[in-house]
């Protein structure tokens, strides 16, 4: 599975991509491969004011829906317009042109809370055995 | 993984592994759900040709007279009166007319049939059948010998002719015949669960993982898992047992009365006969998201905000990028064209009520 460095992930399974105040946010590599072929995702509205661990998104399958969590506390800046019609983007780019939303933080002391690049593989390894 | 370890395995589970195949539990079996994924494969099935590995299925053989052993009234079919070579689909009903399970009968020879029945009620219908036969006959449930393999696409014609010559592709929808490789019976059918030309292959046990390889050599074919069976299905308006058929709805209920046969007598025709006249409590319906959201085994149906049934299937369909799905309702303002909502507790989905099937190839 791929975990590039550099980003904020839960257990969830969602990463952050933080620029400054702002974070981008998405679906891991693992889940997209454990959800399979996705084919809507509710997105949360913008400016929705969200909270760390709070519901904000639903990714749905061919198979099934779960829900997405936020990673951090703040405020929704702007969804991503492409995956109304091509939600395959998270399957195809899970950290790139598949992210879901981007937001600003409201506290990013909440880093604190989440698993680097490292910490994540090793969480998805423990879960595989 | 224990519960993995209690499921049954069909002969080709290493080969499934070995295409890295994602497995699940279906009907007390562990099969493969995909392998490419589910979309690339749905489309592979319309556009060209897919091999499924359906050994988890049962069959069982039957010889004797169909009308003196009661055979002919433990199904809605008129077996007694079929074609040889012909098949038939229909069901197994209790006393009250809920159905036991659905299966497709093949007349064999004069005194002889097969039963193609699910494979989560492999036991029960075996169970059933055996409690309402009596006097002569012979019952062999095969199950556990017998593989099944489905080739089903518009390519299908062609890559059958390449492995069994020429005979199974002069099949009339619903026909089979017997043919023989490596000096094996085997029977096959032109019929599938997919709305496309396909074939049924029933060849023995130990010849299922030469025959798939075999198939999967050619070039067109590609193996495809239940995940897209079941969406190729939903997009026919196929029921699945378990879930749009079960003990408590009954062909009339389901709008399949065209399968029974009410010219002769069978277990459970008093009930159907009564429900037919008074009309059933409930119905299956089909409904069309205007969405890609996808109504789900469970969620509820809402009409003018009220709950007024329960969607017993539902997907994506890729064919036609939006949620379909099917669910019996109680209120007969559930007509076609209609608007409703599905949703998990409350109204979340708007549908609207079409006909089956959701996908045409024209």
């Amino acid at each position: 599975m791929n975990t590039p460095e550099g980003l904020f992930y839960t257990k969830d399974h969602e990463w952050a991509r933080v620029e400054g105040k702002k974070a981008y946010i998405g679906i891991t590599d693992h889940a997209q491969s454990a959800l399979g072929d996705i084919t809507f995702i509710d997105p949360p509205k913008k400016g929705q004011q969200l909270k760390q661990g709070g519901f904000c998104a639903t990714v749905e399958s061919v198979k099934a829906a779960s829900d997405v969590y936020s990673p951090f506390s703040g405020v929704v800046l702007d969804v991503n317009r492409e995956l109304s019609g091509h939600p395959e983007l998270v399957n195809r780019s899970p950290y790139d042109k598949g992210y879901i939303f981007e937001m600003e933080l409201s506290d990013e002391k909440e880093k604190a809370g989440l698993m680097d690049a490292a910490g994540y593989a090793k969480y998805i390894e423990g879960l595989a055995e | 993984m224990d519960d993995q370890e209690q499921l049954q395995k069909t002969p080709l589970y290493a080969s499934h592994l070995s295409l890295n195949a994602k497995m699940a539990p279906f009907g007390g079996w562990i099969m493969p759900i995909q392998y490419e994924g589910i979309l690339a494969e749905h489309a592979h099935t319309r556009g060209a040709v897919s091999l499924f590995d359906i050994c988890h299925m049962g069959e069982f053989m039957f010889e004797g007279d169909a009308v003196a052993s009661g055979l002919d009234r433990i199904v809605t079919q008129k077996i007694s009166s079929m074609p040889l070579s012909s098949c038939r689909y229909g069901f197994m009903l209790n006393r009250r007319g809920g159905v036991i399970d659905d299966l497709i009968v093949y007349r064999i020879k004069e005194r002889s049939w097969m039963l193609v029945v699910n494979a989560a009620t492999i036991a029960g219908d075996e169970a059933n059948i055996l409690a309402n036969l009596r006097g002569e006959y012979k019952f062999d449930n095969v199950s556990s010998r017998l593989g099944k393999l489905d080739l089903q696409g518009p390519r299908s014609g062609e890559v059958i002719t390449k492995v069994f010559g020429p005979g199974p592709a002069d099949l009339g929808y619903y026909r089979f015949g017997e043919f023989t490789l490596w000096g094996q019976r085997c029977i096959i059918s032109c019929s599938g669960y997919t709305g496309e030309l396909g074939y049924e292959i029933y060849i023995s046990n130990d010849y299922v993982v030469k025959l798939w390889n075999l198939l999967l050599s050619e070039p067109d074919v590609k193996p495809a898992g239940l995940g897209c069976r079941d969406t190729l299905r939903l997009e026919m308006g196929y029921p699945l047992y378990g879930h749009d058929l079960d003990t408590a709805h009954s062909p009339v209920s389901a709008g399949l009365d065209k399968f029974v046969d009410f010219s002769k007598d069978f277990i459970g025709k008093g009930a159907l006969l009564e429900e037919q006249k008074n009309g059933p409590k409930e119905r299956l319906v089909y409904f069309k998201a205007g969405s890609r959201r996808s109504p789900r085994n469970g969620f509820g149906i809402f009409a003018a905000g009220a709950r007024v049934g329960t969607v017993t299937s539902g997907s994506f369909s890729p064919s036609l990028s939006a949620g379909i799905g099917m669910g019996y309702v109680s209120s007969s303002g559930c007509r076609l064209g209609t608007a409703a909502d599905v949703g998990q507790d409350k109204p979340e989905i708007p549908v609207t009520f079409v006909r089956k099937p959701f996908y045409s190839k024209t």
